[in-house]
């Protein structure tokens, strides 16, 4: 298999309410990654994108095609990935495939979502629908629900009391909002504290609002190209080093092994592998926060943290820029925002940057940075992982 | 090859209280919610049994936001339950009072009843859920 590099990227504002549609805000994203790799886009062979709601938000199913005919991909041909929230790290993982192997030179992968148009009650019934719809959502089942369970399944099995949980959950959202506000494509702008954070209104117990990440609109893409093309390109490839990906059943048919999740331990298990490192070579981690409690499993599940302990690198600052692992720099789902169909591409993006020493003037550089680990979780649990380096 | 115990049959048993599951003659698993195979094993020489609905909780929460169209049942309390005969399966609780609901509910035995969902526009019709409460 051939070295495949990501060459450029593109991001629009993540928000509520966007003016553009689904199809506006991914050919926006994907024209400024196409002109930040110096391509035309006659030169894309393939077009791989993540997508979800699209039907639900604004009755437009299909957007891969829409989009390469909109940014002049004439006639190419164009994929959608579906995995809930991993949907763009779907994509991306097939897309990285299809160049390793040979049979294209040069694709883009994207992804977009405008989930803020269904309005929350629309929105939470559709998100539910990436549960079991015959077993669990009948009992009401949410997303915010899994979570909020595996809160309380977190705090019985590794004894750490509920309140105590609550305040390391509480730090994850306060160091997300801190560090979006340095971001400027973040959704939220605005400094919050651990007493708002628990002072918050009850969403599903023990989550209050601002554990959860809020729906987003929002698009995201990147060039890759095969070795040898992303150094005519680009005097800064970063290459994706390890690739992983696994699936699981609703939450109940994961029963003995929650709170852990096993898709999650054997694809990070596979990207490490492939790439031949280990959590220890890790310097910067974009993972899958969509609630508090779920950045605690996450370091825990990619080898950051032994399994109940994961809140103590936020507690003892590891998680920030300078510490140990440095968690969702961007600000994370919860203040970058979370456009489900594009967040896989934004948390590329973000590694990108972070590797190619890019984000020194917006504060929040990790330094040195050569090796970043993307994660995203979508619906109970598809996972998808991926390595990413610098020479 | 068919389901020995698919969705419809479990469900028209449930709104009976009669908790369908499968046991694996391969390796003695039980799987409930069914599936096509042993949730263990992947084995497929399974048998439809009766399973006693008793079981204890192992994790809860009250949900406030809910989703479009069950605004109306909003407080509800989900659960999972691990059932005496060992799968965990996902219900409702009912007959407790709001401010009790914390982590003492962990450990809690419950007995089966259950609830229709009468089903929404997406839901393909109605569907049967356990609707759990505390052995006396």
């Amino acid at each position: 298999m051939r070295r495949v590099a990501v060459v450029g990227t593109g991001h629009t504002r993540f928000m509520f309410n966007s003016p553009k549609t689904e199809v506006e805000m991914l050919a926006e994203a994907s024209m400024d990654a196409i002109n930040a790799s110096h391509l035309k886009p006659k030169d894309i062979r393939a077009i791989f994108t993540g997508n979800v709601l699209g039907d639900f938000s604004e009755g437009q199913g299909m957007v891969q095609s829409y989009l390469a005919n909109d940014i002049g991909c004439f006639n190419i041909p164009a994929s959608k990935f579906e995995g809930a929230c991993a949907s763009a790290t779907m994509a991306i993982r097939d897309a990285y495939m299809w160049v390793a192997s040979g049979f294209y030179d040069i694709v883009l992968v994207g992804g977009t979502e405008k989930a803020t148009a269904m309005g929350t009650p629309l929105a939470t019934r559709t998100f539910a629908m990436f549960g079991d719809s015959r077993y669990e959502y009948p009992a009401g089942f949410t997303f915010p629900a899994f979570f909020a369970m595996e809160a309380h399944l977190y705090s019985k099995k590794y004894n750490v009391p509920l309140e105590r949980l609550k305040e390391q959950m509480a730090l994850v959202s306060v160091q997300s909002h801190h560090y979006g506000m340095k971001n400027p494509h973040a959704q939220f702008h605005k400094e919050i504290t651990v007493d708002k954070v628990l002072s918050g209104f009850m969403v599903t117990s023990p989550l209050q609002l601002l554990d959860c990440c809020p729906f987003s609109d929002g698009a995201a893409a990147v060039v890759l190209a095969s070795e040898d093309v992303a150094k005519r390109l680009t005097d800064k490839p970063v290459y994706i080093a390890g690739v992983g990906q696994a699936s699981s059943g609703k939450m109940s048919s994961q029963y003995k092994y929650l709170p852990r999740l096993r898709a999650r331990e054997l694809a990070v298990k596979q990207a490490y592998e492939m790439a031949g490192l280990g959590p220890e070579d890790i310097d910067v981690c974009e993972l899958h926060d969509c609630f508090s409690i779920a950045s605690i499993i996450a370091v825990e599940g990619l080898g950051f943290a032994e399994f109940g302990k994961g809140g103590e690198l936020w507690e003892k600052g590891e998680t920030k820029t300078g510490g140990k692992i440095p968690v969702n720099i961007s600000g994370g789902l919860k203040a970058k925002g979370h456009p489900i169909g594009a967040t896989g591409a934004s948390q590329l993006h973000e590694i990108t940057r972070q590797l190619r020493g890019e984000l020194v003037d917006e504060g929040r550089q990790v330094a040195g940075a050569k090796v970043g680990l993307v994660d995203t979780l979508g619906g109970d649990g598809v996972i998808v992982n991926l390595i990413l380096k610098t020479d | 090859m068919e389901y020995k115990l698919d969705f419809r049959t479990y469900s028209d048993a449930l709104k009976k209280n009669k908790l369908l599951g499968l046991k694996c003659n391969d390796c003695g698993t039980f799987t409930c919610p069914p599936k096509m195979t042993c949730q263990e094993c992947a084995g497929t020489d399974l048998e439809i049994v009766e399973l006693s609905g008793n079981g204890e909780i192992v994790t809860f929460t009250q949900t406030f936001v809910a989703p479009q169209g069950r605004e109306c049942e909003a407080p509800y309390t989900i659960v999972m339950v691990e059932l005496d005969e060992g799968p965990w399966t996902m219900g409702n609780l009912i007959d407790i009072a709001p401010d009790k609901i914390n982590m003492e509910l962990i450990g809690r035995k419950v007995r089966l009843g259950h609830k229709v969902f009468p089903g929404d526009t997406y839901s393909d019709g109605e569907a049967a859920r356990p609707l759990f409460s505390f052995q006396i």
